[in-house]
């Protein structure tokens, strides 16, 4: 056999085998991380089903028909229709909405001024004190009253939702980010750098910011439940998300006068809140997991 | 130690001090005029003004601070702006139900916890401590409301072992009481079960590492006394510590849980005052919870002596 027959043998080997190989390392994968690969397709089903909303359901989510009033899930209307007679199947998936945007958006938030106000107290030594006295205040009142307390003082939308359960998550993420950046700065390849001449900005930007990554990235899919949950229960008492803008707790707040006869108006859009926050945190869990095996097998 | 006790006592105050100041510059610092935030859309220029007067808001922030601190010494929360009663008063009025609700779930979720994690531990890996953590991941997802409704559907309307919703005092006898509370303290502590039963699960596998817990084995001691008294004690001071915190997570739940049992509690009153923007209420009612959340954790950590000895101050 020539050598170049030889390549050519071996090329049309990893061709056959490559899809093979791929298709071994999505099992290998999902029997490794079950709760990722879990977590992650759930979530991604329901972040469709919010981008596509309109595709999934051709009615409108406000559209009145009051002659159809509470009526029990049926081929016509999947999950039945609200006193108002609008449709719960279309309320729900356009409802996913809502709780992707809170949830994401806090996480993303909460996670970025944690990561600054954690970092600034870590290094800036004359900080730490009073910053850290503010986070213990924030962190004594408990996360719902908090936002509540802040959904009182301004009017309700999404966005001030956003704001207020960022605030009220702000103080767990910059202490985990200050215990990082002071467990690290202990380090003998940190306390080299700072020997070495390195500044303050290099030091953080190379040795600190990559070793907070993987607990803030942990922590931010929590942050992503517990807001979507935060925002079904702010709406649910009516501290929320305005009643024009179909999200999950609003459809609950709306079908609790009714859910001994109609349960199905609240148990529907439960549901969804529920698979949507269990998502999350499988991914959560997983990540946790996959990132850190040494806290995988405490707890 | 009894310095130590104090210093501990005295260090609430800072933490105390800043709550009140978030609590109190929360309407300052909400953007546009906080008068006519409260006084909702519809609200006359009047209505805009007597709220402001109401609030003092007509005068310097820190005026209004020292103010509102003053008050607070002198246990005065304010007036209610949509009853004009003391906010003292309207909370005194709804406590009972609140307090029987937290104390009867920290009881249970506490008694069914434990248990649950010094099992799942003992028994690591197998069938009874993988149900015990995917109870726990379940208990994390699904949001107190929605097992509230789950459990009124299923106990009270299907089968019709137990109330609907509502509240009887104690006063009017033990059984209504509890019969009553049972499915709202079911709903409200399955989060605060499945945060206790994970952490007790964890640090037991710890403590049951140890080169003690081997000896006690060696020496022929039963399995119920290692776990329960030698090694559970070891583990006291980490879950004591989660019950603690956790409380926080039962303080946001049991004012949902009272709008899904019609529980005329702190709740119901917060609810309320959302509804009709009374915000001296709202103000009342989150710097209570927050003040009896840190003496909480306070007496929590005072308790860390009694577990184990060996912390000294």
């Amino acid at each position: 056999m020539s050598p170049d027959t030889a390549v050519a043998a071996a090329a049309a080997q990893v061709e056959i085998l490559a899809p093979e190989r791929r298709r071994g390392r999505v099992r290998t994968f999902i029997r490794r991380h079950p709760a990722i690969a879990f977590g992650g397709c759930l979530l991604v089903l329901m972040a469709l089903a919010a981008v596509f909303a309109p595709l999934l359901s051709s009615l409108d989510p406000q559209a009145l028909a009051p002659a159809r009033r509470v009526r029990h899930p049926s081929a016509e209307h999947w999950f039945g229709t609200d006193m108002l007679g609008r449709d719960v199947y279309t309320r729900v998936i356009y409802g996913t909405r809502v709780s992707l945007i809170v949830g994401f958006s806090v996480a993303l938030l909460a996670s970025l001024l944690g990561l600054a106000i954690g970092l600034v107290s870590g290094f800036i030594r004359i900080l730490d004190g009073v910053i850290m006295r503010i986070m213990d205040g924030l962190m004594s009142i408990p996360p719902i009253l908090l936002a509540i307390a802040l959904m009182a003082a301004t009017r309700g939308s999404v966005q001030n939702v956003i704001i207020a359960i960022t605030i009220a998550e702000i103080p767990r993420v910059s202490r985990l980010v200050r215990s990082v950046v002071l467990s690290l700065r202990e380090q003998p390849y940190v306390e080299a750098a700072i020997a070495a001449g390195t500044t303050t900005p290099r030091i953080i930007v190379r040795h600190i910011l990559p070793n907070t990554l993987a607990p803030l990235t942990v922590q931010a899919t929590y942050i992503c439940a517990s807001a979507m949950i935060t925002e079904a229960i702010l709406s649910f008492i009516g501290a929320g998300t305005p009643p024009i803008i179909p999200s999950w707790g609003n459809i609950m707040a709306e079908g609790r006068a009714l859910w001994q006869v109609a349960p199905y108006i609240v148990f529907f859009p439960a549901l969804f809140l529920s698979l949507t926050v269990l998502s999350v945190n499988l991914l959560g869990d997983g990540l946790r997991d996959a990132l850190d095996p040494r806290l995988a097998k405490r707890i | 130690m009894l310095a130590y006790i104090a210093r501990r006592i005295l260090s609430t105050i800072p933490v105390m001090l800043v709550v009140a100041f978030v609590v109190f510059s929360m309407l300052m610092l909400s953007p546009g005029d906080p008068a006519a935030v409260i006084a909702g859309d519809q609200a006359t220029p009047e209505d805009v003004e007597r709220i402001r007067a109401a609030l003092g808001l007509d005068r310097p922030f820190l005026v209004q601070f020292v103010d509102f601190l003053w008050r607070l010494v002198n246990f005065d929360l304010g007036t209610s702006i949509f009853t004009n009663l003391p906010v003292t008063h309207m909370i005194a009025q709804r406590i009972e139900p609140t307090v029987s609700l937290m104390v009867l779930t920290i009881l249970f979720s506490v008694a069914v916890a434990v248990p649950m994690g010094v099992v799942a531990a003992w028994k690591a890996g197998s069938w009874i401590d993988r149900a015990v953590m995917v109870f726990a991941v379940l208990g994390f997802s699904v949001p107190v409301f929605v097992i509230g409704y789950l459990l009124a559907y299923i106990f009270a309307l299907e089968l019709d072992w137990l109330p609907v919703q509502g509240y009887t005092p104690l006063s009017r006898g033990f059984w209504p009481f509890l019969e009553n509370l049972i499915l709202p303290t079911i709903a409200l502590g399955s989060v605060y079960i499945a945060l206790i039963a994970r952490i007790t699960r964890a640090t037991m596998l710890e403590v049951l590492a140890q080169d003690y817990i081997r000896t006690a084995k060696a020496k022929g001691l039963g399995t119920r006394p290692i776990l329960f008294l030698h090694a559970l004690k070891n583990a006291a001071v980490p879950i004591s510590t989660v019950v603690g915190i956790g409380i926080a997570l039962l303080i946001g739940g049991a004012v949902v849980t009272e709008s899904v049992f019609a529980i005329p509690g702190l709740g119901r009153l917060t609810v309320d005052a959302i509804l009709r923007r009374d915000y001296p209420v709202i103000q009342g009612v989150v710097l209570l919870f927050s003040f009896v959340y840190v003496l909480v954790n306070l007496m929590i950590d005072l308790l860390y002596t009694v577990f184990d000895p060996r912390i000294r101050y």
